[in-house]
């Protein structure tokens, strides 16, 4: 079956199986930033952003994202090369994996909630793991990155 | 799990035809918890086209449709404050926004699922849900019915109340499934326990609430009671977050400290 989905401001028509996840129509379709992790919805590596929304690709299924957008980190380049810096600045970037979806999660929050407190950073972020950096130097640069965005 | 073939349908009917007529259809709701199921779907139901994605606010209740996500229900202002937020609580404290955004309240009711953070304080509050052919029954006879529901879970409905409400989940981490639920709500029908991830679905305390509720005004030594008779009324099991004795534990503790926060 089709599915025609907007993703980074293009429309595609992909042919996908009826149990064909999210992810796998992306990676199968060039866009390999999105990556997989537990593939159970804990992890959060998979994440993209639908209509906005930060959501766990690995349990998405292709033929429900039919007629909404989808935006991968290839569709925020600026402002993740912006969060990149501030990872990098405060040490908080060690293997990368999870990256592009603490990008684009990062992203989402900013929109979505308006100073947040700490504990509203970190409770936005808690399905999102890093498995070596750790969360204190994260979090650091998430604030310095919030502080000179706003 | 697998599906074999996927229908979007148009409406409540088609979906509730396509539900009877196909023994192997089911309804996907978020589907993220039926991904991780061995199961083989003939025919998976999508009612994410019907706008049962939206709560809509009337004089006296308010009215989830069952395709709402968690995070919707977390974010919905009235739901934090309305019994002293537990609703809000309970669908934030679930693992990520990543999954929150995809799971549904549909199809944490229908599931029945045992884990659900959300079933213990629907049942506190006493509330209804709507099916397409059965219409509204109370959420907590549709839990006590063995069998599967063979119809469409189109809203969840729930009464504006002024009452106080507590929530506890018990997580060994914040993306873990609970090793116990315990939610209790104090309103002008009397005080409501309900129990859940014990590990089996949640139940109410029903004694332990006939037991209070025979209290005009219940003081500390009829909380203690009414947090022991339901630590002993309800059956508890194990699995890898817990063994029965240290769920009956949990329970005694949690029905003693919702109480106390409730009603003193």
């Amino acid at each position: 079956m089709k599915s025609s989905i907007n993703v980074n401001g293009t429309l595609k028509t992909f042919e996908v199986k009826a149990d064909e996840y999210l992810i796998d129509t992306l990676r199968n379709n060039g866009y390999v930033s999105v990556r997989r992790g537990c593939d159970t919805t804990s992890c959060g590596i998979c994440t993209v952003l639908l209509d906005g929304n930060p959501i766990a690709s690995c349990s998405y299924l292709s033929c429900r994202a039919d007629g909404h957008k989808v935006i991968t980190v290839e569709g925020i380049q600026e402002e993740a090369a912006l969060i990149a810096d501030f990872f990098g600045h405060e040490g908080a970037d060690q293997c990368g994996y999870c990256n592009p979806s603490m990008a684009l999660t990062l992203y989402a929050m900013k929109k979505e909630l308006k100073n947040p407190t700490d504990d509203e950073i970190r409770s936005y972020l808690v399905g999102n793991l890093c498995r070596c950096s750790g969360y204190v130097a994260q979090h650091r640069a998430i604030r310095a990155y919030l502080e000179v965005k706003s | 799990m697998k599906i074999d073939s996927y229908q979007k349908v148009d409406s409540v009917k088609k979906a509730y035809e396509l539900l009877l007529e196909q023994p192997g259809a089911a309804v996907i709701g978020g589907g993220a918890w039926l991904k991780l199921m061995p199961k083989t779907i003939e025919t998976a139901i999508d009612l994410s086209g019907l706008g049962l994605d939206e709560i809509e606010e009337t004089e006296k209740e308010y009215v989830i449709g069952s395709m709402v996500t968690l995070r919707q229900v977390e974010k919905f202002k009235p739901f934090s404050v309305l019994y002293d937020g537990i609703l809000s609580k309970s669908a934030g404290s679930i693992m990520g926004v990543t999954l929150r955004n995809i799971a549904t309240i549909g199809g944490t009711v229908a599931g029945k699922y045992g884990f659900s953070d959300l079933l213990p304080v629907l049942m506190a509050m006493g509330a209804k849900v709507k099916f397409y052919k059965r219409g509204m029954v109370g959420l907590v006879d549709f839990m006590n019915e063995t069998s599967s529901a063979n119809d469409i879970l189109t809203h969840i409905h729930i009464a504006k109340t002024d009452g106080r409400g507590w929530f506890y989940t018990m997580k060994n981490t914040a993306i873990d499934f609970p090793i116990l639920n315990t939610a209790v709500a104090m309103s002008s029908d009397g005080c409501k326990i309900a129990v859940g991830s014990r590990p089996y679905k949640t139940a109410m305390a029903e004694k332990a609430m006939e037991f209070l509720n025979g209290f005009s005004v219940p003081g500390k030594d009829e909380i203690v009671k009414a947090a022991d008779i339901a630590a002993e009324e309800l059956k508890f099991g194990k699995n890898q977050r817990g063994s029965a004795e240290y769920r009956t534990e949990l329970c005694r503790t949690f029905v003693k400290r919702g109480l106390t926060e409730v009603m003193l």
